[in-house]
């Protein structure tokens, strides 16, 4: 700097800043706030209401503390058995025709005009959300679980297939090339080399989605496609809080119990 | 017996383990049927077999689409959108301390604060959004606000959980240096704590944002506010152009919150 050659260091720190150029810093801070504002301020509540809802959620608490199970049982035990069927129907189904998709969304396996239609199903399937699909399902089959079933094998297929897919394509081509070499046809290849590569991923995922399904059973009886949030939905219709709070709890420990045994038999499998 | 003939073929698995896998699936397929016949023991299969008279049917009332119908979605899709960024928000100020209640090395107390946060997180994840919105209408009525409370609520858990697991695997050797300059507890926090989970929180924000833009479309199906609400009234009067109209503008939104997600994730990572 001077002759001298004493250069001045800055004596504190400070850290860099999260964007290095200034005018897009600035820019990016001052538009998220006015963002933040309008929509802020596009939200209009109605003060009164909540006041007078806040009573009602004091006793859907009073009925989270004594939830009835009794009064509704018989609508929670149809509701109950219509979701269980259904998630383990249409994670069976939709984990069976997820895997020919799935081998067939692989690139090293598939040939392109066979991939690219795959990869079609599955950006289809992924692109809607369920209860969307549940809707247009109800007004084709009618109300009840099997338009749930539907709905839900197909938002498998999305899930299951795209990561299977990606499982093939991580694959260890070494074992792969192992099994070519003694001659193998593709039938073979996929069998010996790439299906016991695969097995636990897709079991744990099956089991996953098992999972997924459940809680997305609890959702779409809303919509009519059969369930126990088809009975929940009736409950807070009726201001039953204190059932509504039993099929809450209910929902919640199913959940819980999935999760746990879940994640027992993917450590078991592995 | 030591002259045992070895089979000539190789063979994957024993006879034993054959026989083992061979009733696992039968037991699979018998509970798959049973269930099958419990769930459409109430099915009525003429409606089923009409199913493809009926999706033609209404295939061809979706089409056109009533294009004149998106001028009026402007305002809902804008509720939307703020039902999910201003829910994402509301998410991350409840999820942060629910956060470092639960990571082991930050709770202050594994015994009792733990659990609680540990419960709070399992009860936010296994909640649909969707119901978690039935609750809040029926509470706070039906508009925006319950939306917004509804995504907050569903989110905490997913946040949460992620940050937590960001917060354990933090470079403890990090925290030694700045605590070994004689640094307080809350500048240990601010330098050493933060830094490091920073771009995992970042992450985390954008990602559960742009899945709150999805949850967030349906939300007024239950009185929640926003594009729902549209679809809602249009299927009530079987308005299906009306319908296409908004299928299209919420694969639209949906697709565009993913690009900006996606983009955010690639300059922060």
């Amino acid at each position: 700097m001077s002759a001298s050659g004493a250069t001045s260091y800055l004596r504190t720190w400070s850290r860099p800043p999260f964007v290095k150029r200034a005018w897009l810093r600035w820019t990016l801070y001052l538009g998220a706030l006015a963002y933040l504002i309008l929509s802020v301020g596009s939200v209009e509540v109605n003060w009164v209401r909540v006041w007078e809802g806040l009573d009602r959620g004091l006793r859907f608490i009073e009925g989270f503390l004594v939830p009835d199970f009794t009064s509704r049982w018989e609508d929670i035990l149809i509701g109950m058995e219509e979701s269980l069927t259904m998630t383990v129907a249409s994670t069976v189904v939709g984990v069976a025709i997820s895997v020919p998709i799935g081998i067939g969304a692989a690139r090293n396996i598939a040939p392109l005009p066979i991939y690219a239609v795959c990869r079609a199903i599955i950006a289809l399937s992924r692109s809607f959300q369920e209860i969307i699909v549940a809707i247009l399902f109800v007004a084709m089959f009618g109300f009840g679980p099997l338009a749930g079933f539907l709905t839900l094998s197909f938002a498998t297929i999305g899930f299951l297939a795209k990561l299977l897919a990606e499982d093939i394509e991580d694959i260890d081509e070494s074992q792969a090339e192992a099994v070519r070499a003694t001659g193998a046809g593709w039938w073979q290849i996929v069998n010996y080399a790439i299906q016991p590569q695969v097995m636990p991923r897709l079991i744990g995922l099956s089991l996953y989605r098992l999972d997924i399904n459940f809680r997305e059973s609890a959702v779409i009886g809303i919509v009519g496609a059969g369930g126990i949030g088809a009975t929940l939905n009736t409950a807070m219709d009726r201001y039953e809080y204190d059932s509504a709070a039993a099929i809450l709890i209910l929902i919640i420990l199913i959940v819980m119990a999935a999760e746990y045994s879940s994640g027992y038999v993917r450590k078991w499998l592995q | 017996m030591s002259d045992t003939q070895f089979d000539k073929s190789w063979r994957k698995r024993t006879s034993k383990q054959e026989l083992a896998l061979w009733l696992g699936w039968l037991a699979l397929v018998a509970f798959f049927v049973f269930c099958w016949e419990v769930m459409n023991k109430n099915t009525i299969w003429a409606f089923v077999s009409d199913a493809p008279r009926q999706a033609m049917d209404i295939g061809s009332r979706m089409v056109p689409p009533r294009w004149d119908y998106l001028p009026s979605l402007m305002e809902p899709l804008w509720d939307t959108i703020a039902i999910a960024t201003l829910g994402t928000l509301m998410a991350l100020f409840m999820a942060v301390p629910v956060a470092f209640m639960a990571a082991r090395n930050t709770t202050p107390s594994t015994r009792f604060v733990r659990p609680i946060a540990l419960l709070i997180i399992v009860s936010s994840r296994s909640i649909n959004s969707l119901i978690w919105a039935l609750l809040l209408v029926a509470i706070i009525g039906p508009g925006v606000m319950a939306g917004i409370v509804a995504i907050a609520f569903r989110s905490i858990g997913f946040v949460a959980k992620l940050l937590y697991e960001a917060i354990e695997e933090i470079d403890a050797v990090q925290v030694e240096a700045v605590s070994a300059t004689g640094a307080s507890k809350a500048q240990i926090m601010d330098y050493a704590v933060v830094p490091q989970i920073l771009p995992a929180f970042a992450g985390i924000t954008v990602f559960r944002w742009d899945i709150n833009i999805r949850e967030s479309t349906v939300l007024g199906l239950v009185g929640a506010g926003g594009l729902g609400l549209r679809l809602q009234e249009s299927l009530n009067v079987l308005a299906w152009p009306q319908v296409t109209v908004i299928f299209i503008l919420i694969l639209i939104t949906v697709l565009v919150s993913e690009w900006v997600s996606a983009k955010v994730r690639h300059a922060i990572i």
